[in-house]
């Protein structure tokens, strides 16, 4: 294709867009509403994976050492743990220190036990997937000199199904109502292209080729896409600026953390801006595609 | 140039609009087609530019045989003619400049070229001054003139036009034959539909009369021959 005929379609486009006036508004409206509501759950089911995945991280077992096992013995079951497939890494705390967690975490009322330290030697073990925290568990129970092994078995498990409830209702959402922007776009365009029906046959009549009169359609449904996606990326922009700080002050629980605003909220954009313009796209030369057959 | 054997042709819906046609026009003609409502003077003009398909038959355009045309090649056969349509045919959101420059951005005409040949063509056809109208806001006598203008601004070989004066008063009329006339004299063939006894009259040229599907007369220099 020649240079100034793509420029005649360009050209083409852009003015269809203002001839058609209140149908380009309902077209871009769609397209509004359709990536305002995508980029929102995006940006929330992407963050609360991130947060899931690092809480994952934290999750350690933790075992408690016998208080009749002594120094040499205590070395012997360290090595042992650390010869579990799935372990990744293994820390020794002395019940000194576990008091000190204690404290630092309960407050200042468990110092009565600083005379008496009723807590056991432990080892904290990470393992190299949090998948296999509760089998670990098991392993490590089995041993001797293991007195207790902890791990908080229910928030790992309630965890793990939360992360991957939200993760299909996520996968659901977004694919639901992409689809439905997808016809309730291709539905816009349609009876815009109904109404220009005519229009083509006539064009066909004067010698125009398929592929001469779906080029404007096919940049004007661009261009819709991507009127469609300004509103919804400046808010994902903006937003998610406020969000991260605000939540950076009441962020007290420690593991609410967002994913860094730059580059996610810049991806997401580009993610919206994309789509935005492949629905355009899409809705456009799907409808037109009937009307040619004149 | 035009060569139309045994062309027969019936609708979907069974109506047998050309009934056994026999015809051959040169480069340079001038032609009329008449006859009486119905008779398929539309039918035998759409042939031309493959709006209709025949039925049957051999039919060949500007040494073309449409007979095993490809769909593909029909936008070219369409170039290659100027056709001024019963109804006009106008883009309705498109300005009388716009839907002139139309004709040539389909074969890829150059913007300078372009403007230049819409507006001589706006000139011959008088309506410089409503370049920048749409077509609602013309009377029906300015559509057909701006139909008119679409279809010679690419000088094709061949013009077609069915009732090209349906709409207009008897002045504009004989301004547009003067416009066919003068492009006949540059030897573009010009094949026209129409129902003026007048014109036919006074304008002498080839008339084939159809009726009923069949050419019933075909004579140079012939006469309207129907009592209004
Ligand atoms: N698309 C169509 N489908 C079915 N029948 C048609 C179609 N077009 C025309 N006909 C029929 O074919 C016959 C010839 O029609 P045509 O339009 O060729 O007549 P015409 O000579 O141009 O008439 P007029 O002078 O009124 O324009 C008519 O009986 C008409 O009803
Ligand atoms: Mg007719």
């Amino acid at each position: 294709m020649k240079f100034r005929t793509l420029k005649r379609h360009l050209r083409e486009g852009i003015k269809n867009i203002f001839r058609n006036g209140w149908m380009t508004v309902a077209s871009v409206g769609a397209v509004t509403m359709t990536l305002v509501l995508v980029g929102s759950f995006l940006a929330l089911m992407l963050n609360l994976n991130h947060m899931a995945e690092k809480i994952e991280d934290d999750v350690v077992v933790k075992a408690l050492i016998d208080t009749t096992a002594d120094d040499s013995q205590i070395k012997v079951l360290g090595d042992e743990i650390e010869q579990i497939a799935e372990v990744d890494s293994v820390v020794f705390s002395s019940k000194d220190e576990e008091l000190d967690n204690l404290i630092e975490g309960l407050g200042d009322s468990w110092r009565l036990f600083e005379q008496e330290n009723p807590l056991n030697h432990a080892y904290i073990i990470k393992a190299t997937d949090p998948q296999n925290t509760s089998s670990i568990a098991q392993k490590v129970a089995s041993l001797s000199n293991v007195d207790e092994v902890t791990y908080g078995e229910e928030v790992v498990q309630n965890l793990f199904k939360f992360n991957n409830y939200a993760r299909n209702i996520g996968i659901v959402l977004i694919l639901g109502l992409v689809l439905t922007a997808i016809f309730l776009i291709s539905n816009t365009i349609k009876l815009t292209i109904m109404a220009r029906s005519k229009e083509i046959g006539i064009m066909k009549l004067v010698g125009a080729t398929n592929g001469f009169i779906r080029w404007p359609f096919f940049i004007e449904g661009m261009l819709l896409g991507i009127l469609g996606s300004i509103i919804p990326i400046v808010g994902i922009l903006v937003g998610y600026k406020f969000f991260e700080n605000n939540i950076q002050q009441i962020n007290t629980i420690g593991f609410v953390e967002l994913l860094p605003y730059n580059p996610f909220a810049w991806q997401l954009s580009a993610i919206l801006l994309a789509t935005g313009a492949l629905i355009g796209i899409w809705g456009t030369v799907m409808s037109v595609r009937k009307f040619l057959k004149v | 140039m035009i060569l139309m054997k045994d062309i027969y042709k019936t609708y979907d819906n069974g109506v047998t609009a050309l009934n056994g046609i026999n015809v051959e026009i040169d480069q340079g003609e001038f032609v009329y087609v008449v006859g009486p409502s119905g008779a398929g003077k539309s039918t035998f003009i759409k042939l031309m530019y493959r709006e209709v398909k025949p039925s049957k038959g051999k039919l060949i355009i500007n040494n073309k045989d449409l007979t095993d045309l490809k769909e593909k090649e029909v936008p070219l056969l369409r170039r290659q003619i100027g056709v001024i349509f019963q109804d006009f045919k106008l883009l309705s959101r498109l300005t009388v400049y716009e839907n002139i420059a139309f004709a040539l951005e389909v074969i890829n005409e150059s913007p300078r070229n372009i403007r230049k040949r819409v507006m001589d063509v706006l000139e011959l056809v008088g309506l410089k001054n409503k370049a920048r109208f749409i077509p609602s806001e013309l009377s029906g006598g300015e559509q057909q003139r701006v139909s008119i203008a679409r279809a010679i601004v690419n000088h094709p070989k061949l013009v077609i036009a069915d009732e090209p004066t349906g709409n207009l008063d008897p002045d504009t009329s004989w301004e547009i034959m003067k416009v066919f006339e003068e492009i006949n004299a540059r030897g573009t063939t010009i094949v026209m539909a129409t129902h003026s006894k007048e014109i036919v009259n006074t304008i002498k040229r080839r008339v084939i009369a159809i009726e009923d599907g069949r050419i019933v007369r075909d004579q140079h220099r012939g006469d309207y021959g129907y009592e209004i």
